[in-house]
């Protein structure tokens, strides 16, 4: 009986359908706050620069896929493309409007994705399923080579891998090399506790429910009165801003070179792993999967030296290929809500605990 | 004499070479329960989906409310107050009863994306205040107890319910109901018979429904039209078409 | 204006200039087409008799391929290694029959989709894990000559020669055998309706094994056309991945139009590229099927020969 809802009882609708209803759920939450906000005293400077930005960024684009996939039912294998987007369209922002806030370069490269993802998310009026996954390869192979082949969008830098400019928010720098992590880390945990917020919002509104319709029984939804186009088409451009906002804090506070290698269709599948095993239709889920995903791989290349073993890389590389490809099959046919359904279910065992009779 | 709510006239629908519907013509009256009967394949659920803008005809005109269109669009049937529920379910299965329901009301939200991103202003006062309207279908189908259930792990009975639940609130004029008992054992039967009356009588809902249940359709409704093949065969008050000789006919088998 | 031309005249007048460059661009091209054809006749198979869009087929080409080169490298002699390896893939298609798809039976086709990528993914971690992830030059003695055709004009390799006879057999003993045997029949009921060949009697797991290993079988032969041309390495999967956007062309439900879709990207792209690619700064050739293929999906999504799909409720 550590965790229990009886007794917490609402009297208004509003109360009902506040973000949080529970209110252990509300204090777990403030927690959970107060360590992300205490993380960059307490953990050391690797830690905050190589785990904590690169996992924060990616529950972003993995929100961002789930918001599409998971509440709208549409695939895409092109979130590696709309990263790139991102972090194209943010630099050419910061750099042809320097005296533009970065938070605000940011989200206007954010917009400027999500409105890529639209021209992308067009022959979804008409087809559905797997037939996007083929228009959506077509966004992560044809915009990558469009930022590779168009000098343009690297300002005619001549290696072609220009670094992002440095800026400050409040007088601290937070991009570019001299920023440092702790602010880096900061900049980054704002944008991720902003759109997750964001998506909770979406999803427990009228969009959300539109979106789960169409996702469950498009056919029903558009007799209810529920527009395919324009909800299926909401769905591509808030995901596509997702991932442009995380594609441009990737380039701009975590490798700091805005390069299209990081957005290749590998990216894509990562991100699409971490949302099938976090949980399809879970933004908590998107917090477990980018989590698992960013951190499974260091604890294979490490576990090995822990035993005394001695295996090559590549072989550890194989490994993830075949543990990752395993995983996502044993998620999708055990348990579809991923590692969010583990934590809910967790949740009900701890709500008769100790006293499970 | 009430006024005319719907009327259908000519309608032809064929899908390539067949005809599902040939020169089908009825009306339906405002506030009155309208039966459409006929043997498996005779069209029935065609008609409905030609009411409702999902499939259009090849001919004919659909009157609706004064207004006379070739063809319905689904958007356009919906926003101008035709709900319907299905033959097989279609509910959504992933989603919560109360939400399942809140979608009902997806026409009548204005709130911009903006607002229900920040879940301020209208975003806000509309999930409340429809939340109100919800809960008070939610009350008169005697759903309270599963509505944070979701649909999929309910049985089939109450999932029927739960559509008809979606349906309702859409506070439409015109119900389309595709079978709403199919499948249901007597005393579900009799649960979903007196929802059906109640709502006609209480909301004052025009209904257009698909039974098989020939007591069913005998004890509810007003008028009844009869289909056979894609072709009109009869239509009337239940008596009149319990006499027709067709009718027998087309049930029975002709006895030449 | 400058561009226009470049973009509408130029490319042309070339063209005309030099019909037998010309004819050995598109030859060329129809010979990747061959393997796009090939990789997509796999996919259809599939996709046919499971409802299922497999988007492991490129992989299953790569594994093949590993699995008999891996052989033959260790010593054992071609046509043994081949036997092993069309064992091997019947082995794994009874595998996945059991490990995924019985258990995923009734699931909505973006589940099954989504699984196959996990599929792609064990098999290539599996793959390299036995064989290594080098690249492997393959040689199973197929003639690597060029010839001469219209007067020495066009110059032909003999390789490629080879792969389109090969691809043309296996279509037609594939044709031949869902037209005549007794399996092909069943093959063709359940991708009629998979409740109704279900309920006459015929085992839909079985058949499931059956096209798995014909498609692991198509995919071996793919392979080994590749591995020839290339050498069997890594990106064999990635180039595989055209068969996607050559299905869209050609409908997934058409065997014919896997084929025609195959050699129409092919030869499609090898000419965007040489006459086109320049104007745009090159590679073209990465994404030119896809955006074919998206253009299709916009205005045509049934492909060219694909079936109408109409909804019901």
């Amino acid at each position: 009986m550590l965790y229990r809802e009886a007794g917490d009882f609402k009297t208004t609708y509003a109360k009902d359908q506040a973000l949080i209803p529970i209110r252990q759920d509300r204090v777990m939450l403030y927690i959970a706050i107060a360590l992300a906000l205490l993380l960059p005293f307490v953990a050391s400077d690797y830690f905050l620069g190589s785990i904590a930005i690169p996992v924060l960024i990616m529950v972003i684009a993995a929100t961002g896929l789930n918001l599409l996939l998971g509440y709208c039912g549409q695939i895409s294998l092109g979130s590696g493309a709309f990263m790139a987007a991102g972090a194209y369209m943010a630099y050419k922002c910061a750099t042809a409007f320097p005296w533009l806030p970065m938070p605000v370069s940011i989200i206007l490269a954010g917009l400027a994705t999500a409105m890529i993802g639209i021209a992308f998310g067009l022959p979804a009026v008409r087809i559905k399923g797997f037939y996007l996954a083929v228009a959506t390869l077509a966004a992560q192979f044809f915009l990558l080579w469009l930022f590779t082949h168009v000098p343009w969008f690297v300002n005619y830098t001549m290696s072609g891998v220009p670094t992002p400019p440095p800026a400050t928010v409040l007088g601290v720098y937070v991009t570019g090399a001299d920023a440092p992590n702790w602010a880096k880390y900061l900049f980054v945990l704002s944008f991720t506790a902003f759109l997750t917020w964001i998506a909770y919002n979406l999803v427990r509104s009228r969009i959300g429910r539109s979106w789960m319709a169409i996702r469950d029984m498009d056919i029903a939804a558009e007799l209810i009165g529920i527009r395919p186009l324009w909800t299926k088409l909401t769905a591509f451009a808030i995901s596509s801003f997702y991932c442009g906002v995380a594609g441009a804090l990737w380039s701009f506070c975590f490798i700091n070179t805005v390069e299209p290698t990081a957005f290749d269709i590998n990216r894509s599948f990562q991100i699409l792993f971490m949302v099938i095993i976090g949980g399809l239709g879970s933004i908590l889920g998107s917090y477990f999967g980018a989590i698992f995903i960013t951190l499974f791989p260091i604890f294979l290349n490490s576990a090995p030296a822990w035993l005394g073993l001695d295996i090559p890389g590549d072989i550890i590389t194989h490994l993830e290929f075949m543990i990752f490809g395993a995983m996502i099959v044993f998620f999708l046919i055990v348990e579809p809500n991923g590692l969010a359904r583990l934590w809910q279910l967790g949740k009900e065992k701890l709500r008769l605990w100790p006293f499970p009779h | 004499m009430a006024e005319n709510l719907l009327t259908v006239e000519n309608i032809t629908l064929r899908f390539g070479g067949v005809k599902a519907l040939t020169d089908v013509s009825f009306d339906i009256l405002k506030g009155e329960i309208r039966a459409i009967i006929g043997p498996n394949g005779a069209g029935k659920s065609s008609m409905l989906n030609c009411i409702n803008g999902f499939y259009h005809p090849q001919e004919g005109r659909i009157t609706y409310k004064g207004q006379t269109r070739k063809q319905m669009r689904p958007y356009e049937a919906a926003s101008q107050g035709i709900a319907r529920t299905f033959q097989n379910i279609a509910l959504f299965r992933g989603m919560s009863v109360l939400d399942n329901v809140m979608t009902g009301r997806v026409l009548k939200m204005k709130s911009s994306l903006l607002e229900q991103a920040f879940y301020f202003g209208r975003a806000r006062s509309e999930e409340i205040s429809h939340r109100s309207k919800v809960e008070e279908v939610i009350d008169f189908l005697e759903i309270n107890a599963i509505r944070k259930t979701p649909v999929g792990r309910l049985p089939y009975g109450l999932q029927k319910r739960v559509e008809l639940a979606r349906a309702l609130a859409a506070e439409p004029e015109l119900l389309l109901l595709d079978e709403p008992m199919a499948g249901m054992n007597v005393e579900e039967k009799e649960d979903m018979s007196r929802f059906i009356l109640n709502v006609n009588a209480e909301f004052g809902t025009t209904i257009a429904l698909i039974e098989h249940d020939m007591g069913v359709v005998m004890d509810l409704s007003d008028r009844v039209v009869v289909l056979n093949y894609g072709e009109k065969l009869a239509d009337g008050t239940p008596d009149v078409v319990r006499s027709n000789q067709a009718v027998i006919d087309a049930y029975l088998g002709a006895s030449h | 204006m400058e561009f226009l031309s470049d973009f509408f005249v130029a490319p042309i007048m070339e063209m005309v200039d030099a019909p037998e460059f010309l004819a050995e661009v598109i030859i060329a091209g129809l010979m990747s087409g061959v393997m796009y054809s090939l990789v997509g006749l796999g996919f259809v198979l599939i996709f046919k008799a499971s409802g299922i869009f497999n988007f492991a087929q490129g992989v299953m080409v790569l594994f093949a391929a590993l699995n008999f080169v891996g052989l033959m490298d260790s010593g054992v002699h071609p046509i043994i290694a081949f036997i092993a390896t069309v064992v091997i893939m019947t082995v794994l298609a009874m595998a996945i029959e059991r490990v995924v798809l019985r258990r995923l039976v009734n699931q909505n086709q973006l589940i099954l989709f989504m699984s196959t990528i996990g599929i792609a993914f064990f098999l290539e971690g599996f793959g390299e894990l036995i064989w290594g992830g080098n690249v492997r030059p393959l040689d199973i003695g197929i003639p690597d000559d060029v010839v001469f055709i219209a007067n020495g004009t066009i110059l032909i390799q003999e390789a490629d020669l080879f792969a389109g006879a090969t691809a043309a057999l296996l279509v037609t003993i594939l044709a031949l055998g869902f037209r005549y045997t007794a399996v092909g029949r069943a093959l063709r009921a359940v991708a009629d309706d998979h409740q109704a060949a279900l309920s006459i009697g015929i085992p839909l797991n079985n058949i499931w094994v059956i096209v798995w290993a014909v498609a692991g079988f198509v995919a071996l032969v793919a392979g080994i056309m590749w591995g020839t041309k290339l050498g069997v390495q890594f990106s064999i999967s990635i180039v595989a991945l055209k068969a996607l956007p050559v299905l869209i062309l050609g409908g997934f439900t058409s065997i014919p139009g896997a084929i025609i879709g195959g050699l129409i990207i092919g030869a499609g792209e090898k000419v965007a590229e040489v006459y086109w690619g320049s104007l745009f700064g090159g590679a073209i050739e990465e994404w030119f099927a896809y955006i074919v293929a998206l253009l299709f999906l916009l205005f045509r999504p049934q492909g060219l020969f694909g079936e109408k799909i109409i909804d019901r409720v």
